[in-house]
């Protein structure tokens, strides 16, 4: 028998951003109990597979972007856990970011909401002195105690939309002055090469410390780190937010901050950052004049971890007697495939005993703002990780990402309990310091007023 | 069967809220699209509402409401099935069970689990895995389908060599008839006394009524386990291995062969450790006493080698074992890296039938311009030939539909059969007539109208439809949407 060939179907797309991906899906389902929505909703449309759908469907047109279509694309963490279990190797975080970006042009939203995006967007993470001015504001509502008051006096729950939700994140901000990374810092001992560091936008304001604490670790094993002048955000929160025209900006901006260093890794200890810096070949592959350009520069993105990991630690490390237990961040072990490393270099501390965390690579329920956009479903990912996390009796839990250690640390001080949440700079970092596991944790502000349990939907999941 | 009019459809929305909660309902077209089909997509079909009741009252309610509307319904767990099985008939109800998914009750002594149909089979054995048991019975796709599921389609998987498939593992079971009733069949123990109404449960693929409990087996976890993989230059090697280990007397766990394509999609996906230019290669399983693998382990790997195995090596870590079970079991979303689409088939054949069956299929798949891969349980005769093709290009469905009936066909003239696991559902209604007399299948309609007599229960699966003259049921012939597609035809 044979059969006239047809012509290739015209690709499929979403105001022109390929989502092509969708036709891998042969719709198996393996995907759905990996996924955290699913698995608290057990809805289809809340599934991996039940959005590639709708992508699908919206795409050749057989539905339009509806408010129910809205929601339940909404409700993806992104977490990309099901690319992990996905045997069809479904691009599902291209297809998502896709869906997001047509969300955002067809529904911009009212004026208060496209306000917001665009100070987020437009003004504090495309300019790193507005966003420190920023930082130095609500330094500012912390320190004079207006905060304790706001917390307090349950005027927080007068704020409006997912203000709240903002203010119960809020972590102490470090006071003003603490320096930012200097543009070198040389290694110790002998000398095995020169690295560059992404010091990141909120990172460099909120967690400099894990700035410091990287820069002295990989010193410590040998290396020069450079933190290239002019870098700025990477543009991740814009691509997940939908914000595609801007990523694409912020991404060539942060390739020219990067591409004059001859390094051998540019070393990144956010994982959105890196997964998404690790994906420029992709993002910019439609543009001639950087498409080369991006390929090479994600080709030498390294986290830290990874990074680290590539050769034994450089001795001689100091015992950090503590229990601890190590979450995945999604953007670590989905996003970048990594989950041996970081278990690998604990393993390498004297004294410290890691006790496996139940469902570790699950998302926490911070993926990027999506704690604050979605608070609901947020809160209820965060308490089941708080379960997991005190039920292995662990006195810290060790991760690599900002986001996760400030929900996870919420989590865990509105449950009451003490247990603290570091990134794995900080507890490298101590093992490397003289005083070992003595050093003192910071201090943590009072839980917030605003932390209710939001709802919960009629799932019988114990 | 009655339809529901638009002006109906609010007030009827209305009333499944009150029975299980407005977030238990829904009707949006994105939503509802989003069910209309299981893993074979295939077969599409639009319900009018998609419920989610959490106790066993509130299915009761639902079905009781269902049948005063005089409207179909059908159970759904994760959707993962392959045959079409729990697709709504146009229109109606899917009750979909994945909010009751709790294990109720372990008896370890006893050995047995009390579980709620959502469950996913996996999360059974990872709950009672910690003191040492599992739950045998393992389908390729456990990581996500549910034991409710299980039950509808008397799931096997690889090691149903060994232990049976779930039928074997099932005890009893709390069911909602399809007019509303709640009762048990089968009860907690080995032998359960008058008609064995749990195995006539088990399989009837959600036309006999909603399992709302189930108990089940549990299993102590295998002293040692081995794991053989053979690699073959040749199908016919590893067809003639798989007769040789089994006319040796040895009963491994499970014996699955992948064939090539097969081979390189699950390489491209996971990197599992099968040799890529391999014509096909058989994964062997021992498990059982310590004392007794080796010498087991050693007459399977010989028995490999005499039919020609180019290698033949053991898995030397669990996690080497681990990877190549995932790839095994990856193996129908692998296709997803080389074909937008694929629809599997099922037949079961006697083993030594192997070669020649293999050998039809690869015809007609080629002689209808479309391509196939073979992962399957080979130890069983239970081939899945997997039918790789686009639904974008016109007429390709067509030809899936066609190639697949021929395939049927083939396996009932060698003296197999048209399912082993995957039940009949939608796809395979129209090749019951291959296997069974048309006094076979009017004995079996009396039984699914002993418990299922308005026919409301999962309409339109199992039994081939009244153009050919079987159905004696009240269910007036409708064209399906893919006939009226002009995609299959009744015959």
């Amino acid at each position: 028998m044979a059969h006239a060939t047809s012509e290739t179907p015209a690709p499929l797309t979403l105001h022109g951003l390929s989502v092509e991906g969708v036709n891998q899906c042969v719709h198996c389902g393996l995907c759905l109990a990996s996924c955290p929505t699913f698995s608290e909703l057990g809805t289809e449309m809340d599934s991996p597979r039940g959005r590639i759908v709708l992508i699908r469907s919206l795409a050749e047109g057989r539905i339009g972007l509806s408010d129910s279509t809205v929601q339940h694309l909404s409700l993806c963490l992104d977490c990309r856990a099901c690319e992990t279990v996905c045997p069809a190797g479904v691009p599902y975080g291209r297809l998502i970011e896709a869906a997001k970006a047509e969300i955002e042009r067809q529904r911009p939203g009212g004026p208060v909401r496209r306000a917001f995006r665009w100070i987020n967007f437009d003004l504090l993470l495309r300019h790193p002195r507005m966003l420190r001015l920023a930082a130095a504001g609500l330094r500012l509502y912390q320190a004079s105690g207006l905060q304790a008051l706001v917390r307090t006096s349950g005027l927080i729950r007068a704020l409006p939309g997912t203000l709240p939700a903002w203010e119960a994140l809020l972590p102490p901000l470090p006071a003003a002055g603490r320096a930012p990374l200097p543009a070198l810092t040389p290694a110790a001992g002998a000398r095995r090469g020169r690295v560059a560091m992404l010091t990141g936008c909120v990172q460099s304001v909120v967690f400099g410390a894990h700035n410091r604490a990287t820069a002295r670790v990989l010193a410590r094993n040998g290396w020069d780190v450079v933190a290239p002048a002019g870098q700025g955000c990477c543009g991740a929160l814009n691509a997940h937010g939908g914000d595609h025209a801007r990523a694409l900006e912020m991404a060539r901006r942060t390739i020219e901050a990067f591409e004059g260093e001859r390094v051998a890794a540019i070393v990144v200890n956010t994982s959105g950052c890196g997964a998404h810096m690790k994906a420029y070949g992709t993002l910019l592959a439609e543009d001639p004049a950087w498409a080369e350009r991006a390929r090479r520069f994600a080709a030498t993105v390294r986290d830290v971890a990874e990074f680290l990991a590539g050769a034994a630690l450089r001795g001689p490390l100091q015992p950090v007697p503590m229990t601890v237990t190590y979450h995945d961040p999604c953007h670590v072990v989905h996003g970048q495939k990594i989950r041996t490393a970081p278990r690998a270099l604990l393993a390498q501390i004297p004294g410290l005993r890691v006790v496996d965390l139940p469902e570790s690579d699950w998302c926490c329920g911070s993926a990027g703002i999506y704690n604050l956009t979605q608070p609901e479903m947020a809160g209820r990912l965060l308490r089941r990780k708080v379960r997991h996390v005190l039920g292995t009796g662990a006195s810290a839990v060790v991760t690599a990402n900002p986001g996760c250690i400030l929900q996870i640390q919420q989590g865990l001080h509105e449950a009451g309990s003490p247990v603290r949440v570091l990134h794995i700079v900080e507890i490298l970092d101590r093992a490397y310091s003289s005083e070992g596991g003595c050093a003192p944790l910071p201090n943590l502000p009072p839980p917030s007023a605003a932390a209710k349990p939001p709802l919960e939907r009629g799932n019988s999941n114990a | 069967m009655a339809t529901l009019t638009a002006g109906r459809k609010p007030v009827l929305r209305r009333e499944l809220e009150a029975l299980v909660g407005a977030d238990g309902v829904l009707s949006e077209p994105d939503e509802l699209l989003v069910y209309e089909s299981d893993g074979l997509t295939l077969f599409r079909a639009l319900a009018d509402f998609i419920v989610f009741p959490t106790s066993v009252e509130q299915v009761s309610a639902v079905v009781r409401l269902a049948n005063r509307e005089a409207i179909p319904f059908v159970a759904r767990g994760a959707g993962t099935g392959l045959a079409g099985g729990c697709l709504p008939a146009e229109g109606g109800l899917v009750i979909s069970l994945m909010r009751m998914n709790r294990v109720l009750e372990v008896d370890y002594d006893n050995q047995i689990a009390v579980v709620e149909p959502g469950l996913v089979n996996l999360h059974l054995s990872q709950a009672v895995g910690p003191r040492g048991f599992y739950y045998a019975p393992d389908p390729s796709s456990q990581q996500a389908c549910t034991i409710g599921g299980n039950i509808a389609t008397n799931s096997g998987g690889p090691h149903t060599l060994k232990y049976g498939v779930t039928v074997n593992h099932v005890l009893g079971l709390e069911v909602v008839l399809p007019d509303g009733e709640i009762v048990w069949l089968g009860g907690r123990t080995r032998d359960a006394l008058g008609y064995d109404l749990a195995g006539v449960f088990v399989g009837s693929e959600g036309t006999f009524g909603i399992a709302t409990k189930i108990v089940v087996r549990i299993l102590r976890k295998p002293q040692a386990v081995k794991t053989v993989l053979a690699v073959f230059d040749r199908i016919e090697q590893a067809s003639a291995a798989v007769s040789a280990i089994i006319a040796r007397g040895l009963v491994p766990a499970a014996v699955e062969m992948i064939d090539q394509l097969t081979i390189q999609a699950v390489e491209d996906a996971f990197g599992c450790g099968y040799p890529r230019d391999a014509a096909a290669a058989l994964l062997i399983e021992l498990d059982g006493l310590a004392v007794a693998m080796e010498t087991q382990a050693e007459r399977i790997v010989a028995a490999c080698r005499d039919a020609g195995a180019r290698e033949v090596r053991t898995a030397a870590s669990e996690a080497e074992r681990q990877l190549l079970w995932k790839g095994r079991k990856s193996a129908f979303g692998a296709y997803g890296r080389v074909s937008p689409a694929y629809m599997v088939m099922d037949g079961v054949i006697p083993r030594t039938k192997l070669p020649y069956v293999l050998g039809r299929v690869n015809e007609i798949v080629a002689a209808h311009g479309l391509r196939v891969g073979n992962v399957f349980h080979a130890g069983d005769g239970n081939l899945h030939p997997n039918i790789l093709y686009d639904p974008r290009k016109p007429g390709e469905e067509a030809r899936v539909v066609d190639a697949g009936a021929q395939i049927m066909k083939v396996c009932a003239e060698v003296g197999g059969s048209i399912s082993g696991e995957h039940g009949i559902g939608l796809e395979k209604a129209d090749f019951m007539p291959f296997i069974f007399t048309a006094a076979d299948l009017a004995f079996m309609q009396r039984l699914k109208d002993a418990f299922n007599p308005r026919g409301l229960c999962n309409p339109g699966k199992v039994f081939p439809t009244r153009k050919s003259c079987v159905e004696t049921g009240p269910v007036a012939y409708r064209p399906h949407a893919i006939e009226t597609q002009g995609l299959a035809q009744r015959f």
